[in-house]
């Protein structure tokens, strides 16, 4: 049976949901959210069954999965599987689950496909290079009043409003 | 003795074990999952739209979960509920920062996604985020090889556990009336932006967010007006079973046990002299720190000492015991993790270390007060100051317990 489509809530009270979430996660575990982290858990927890070596060669990898480590022994990586569980459920009791690709109405589906991707590893790079994402730095840091989390939230901004014109095709 | 409730954040992975606890992030991970989605953050065209200014839903969702979460942790802190100094701040790299933000908003206008954004939506069906899940491995897997090789640049610009509140040098109440108000004037742009370039009309939101605005203020206004705990309020809570550590002398280290610690290099030692500075210049331990014997000063080495490595010893020492275990009580309040005062002070270790220039005197003095007289300054450059371990092989009980940090140190994006 297919449930009919609900719009997307308020922004300012997914906010609050959504600072809520942020709250409890502070309030009771002391950490705050975050996605990046897990990632580059999960990608070194694979890097370590091709090129166990390298990964304890390398002084940054080897910080992760150096030896016995097990990377993917932290919270953020249960906290990262839970975020697509939650976003499948929600978007199906909401009526937007659907097979589809979000894009600009004048490029191909194709096109779009190779800029996510390109874009995916400009984030990927930058996320790390940043020590965090916009969940880990913006939001978790921003909350908690860190300077450096501040300072990268507005370069974040800039960054993007300094590529958007160029990439205007992509979405306009 | 009354008891003490437990004050957030909990120790959750000692409380309910690994299984448990890694449960409970998952759990806190469909949550976040579930409020990504339902603001609208799962589909590409709303995230990139903040950058053509038509529809300002990330920069709305963003910076009201930023000020919902920012008031309540500072009413809790505030109100004596949750110790702030155990809950994760992201370290400053200030510039390391800077630089992997802008690479991320360029990556983000291009496609159209964030990391957690990305994992959303991959998993409401959309294609695009799939392949941006992709890149995101690719990213992490290039900037894993290649950090190495500006590891210097990424290891610079420090500035540890750095808040708001320390930068502008304004109370925490004050920081989160600030911050509330510039936010409240960045959704004020958001919305003049979105008529003139969505053409959506202020008339037709939600007149009930003004009311929301006005909660927001108020909270504000009311954490300003609570203040933030200082270090007597946060002794009171814990000085019945912290006192019965210092009469039962757990945390009084012998001076064989403080000259084995300086010759551990496994361990990060913290030596504070809580003397006055020309008392210090006279004489202390090498490598020792000097601070003054108030509160205040000592309640100042917080941040820093907050920020170090697991493995740190931090040990107070004064003339007799008096100050340095005043400096103990207000570290230990804060929550600075591994503090123990030297026994006997700096007098105790002169009756072992003192050659036989230095004497003691012959009259009694006074607690804390200096009993072996310099006749000039030696500052550091005198034997007893890093003594010849070996020369002495003492025999002492050893009391020191290096606890796991307090604070959640791999928090984060770790």
């Amino acid at each position: 049976m297919k449930r009919p489509e609900k719009p997307w809530i308020n922004p300012y009270l997914g906010g609050v949901l959504l600072g809520l979430v942020l709250f409890a996660a502070f309030f009771i575990t002391g950490n705050g959210l975050g996605a990046s982290g897990g990632f580059q858990r999960i990608w070194v927890w694979l890097e370590d069954f091709v090129a166990s070596g390298h990964v304890d060669r390398t002084g940054y990898l080897a910080n992760y999965a150096g030896g016995d480590k097990n990377p993917l022994d932290l919270w953020i990586v249960p906290l990262l599987i839970g975020v697509p569980i939650g976003g499948f459920v929600s978007s199906w009791f909401s009526g937007r689950f659907k097979v589809r690709t979000g894009k600009g109405p004048n490029i191909t589906v194709r096109t779009r496909w190779a800029f996510a991707f390109i874009g995916g590893t400009i984030m990927g790079f930058g996320a790390r290079f940043a020590r965090g994402c916009t969940s880990g730095q913006a939001l978790s840091g921003g909350a908690v009043l860190s300077v450096g989390s501040w300072a990268f939230m507005f370069a974040m901004f800039a960054g993007g409003y300094a590529v958007a014109w160029f990439v205007r095709k992509l979405w306009t | 003795m009354v008891p003490i409730l437990a004050i957030a954040p909990f120790p959750i992975e000692a409380d309910l074990g690994k299984w448990l606890a890694y449960g409970l992030y998952l759990i806190i991970g469909i949550l976040f999952g579930t409020a990504l989605e339902q603001a609208g953050f799962a589909y590409s065209p709303n995230l990139a739209a903040q950058f053509y200014l038509k529809d300002m839903r990330v920069l709305k969702v963003m910076f009201t979960a930023i000020i919902t979460a920012m008031t309540l942790i500072f009413l809790s802190s505030g109100i004596g509920i949750l110790d702030y100094t155990k809950v994760f701040v992201d370290p400053t790299y200030l510039w390391p920062g800077i630089v992997g933000g802008i690479i991320m908003g360029v990556g983000f206008a291009i496609g159209g996604f964030c990391p957690g954004t990305s994992a959303t939506a991959a998993a409401t069906g959309s294609i695009d985020a799939l392949f941006y899940l992709g890149g995101i491995f690719t990213g992490i897997f290039a900037f894993g090889e290649t950090v190495d090789s500006f590891a210097e640049f990424w290891y610079g610009w420090s500035m540890g556990r750095f808040t708001l509140p320390d930068w502008l040098n304004i109370s925490t109440g004050a920081t989160v009336v600030l911050v509330i108000l510039v936010a409240l004037v960045f959704f004020w742009a958001a919305e003049w932006f979105e008529k003139k370039f969505g053409g959506i009309d202020r008339k037709t939101l939600p007149r009930i967010r003004y009311v929301g605005a006005a909660v927001f203020l108020v909270l504000g206004v009311v954490v300003m007006l609570i203040g933030q705990p200082g270090w007597e309020q946060k002794w009171e809570r814990i000085s019945a079973e912290k006192t019965e550590v210092l009469n039962n002398r757990e945390v009084q280290i012998a001076p064989g046990e403080l000259l084995d610690l300086m010759n551990n290099n496994k361990i990060k030692l913290v030596m504070l002299d809580v003397r006055s500075e020309s008392e210090y210049n006279l004489f202390h331990l090498a490598w020792s720190k000097q601070v003054d014997p108030t509160a205040e000063a000592v309640d100042a080495l917080v941040p820093d000492l907050l920020d170090n490595p697991a493995k740190t010893a931090v040990v107070t020492m004064s003339n007799g015991e008096i100050d340095a275990t005043q400096a103990w009580k207000v570290l230990v309040a804060e929550g600075v993790p591994n503090v123990y005062i030297l026994d006997g002070g700096l007098n105790a270790w002169l009756d072992i270390f003192a050659g036989s220039d230095i004497h003691p005197v012959t009259y009694p003095v006074a607690d804390d007060q200096p009993r072996f007289v310099f006749t000039s300054a030696v500052g550091s450059a005198y034997s007893a100051s890093f003594p010849d371990a070996e020369e002495y092989e003492l025999e002492y009980t050893s009391k020191v317990k290096l606890a796991e940090q307090a604070g959640p140190e791999a928090g984060g994006c770790g």
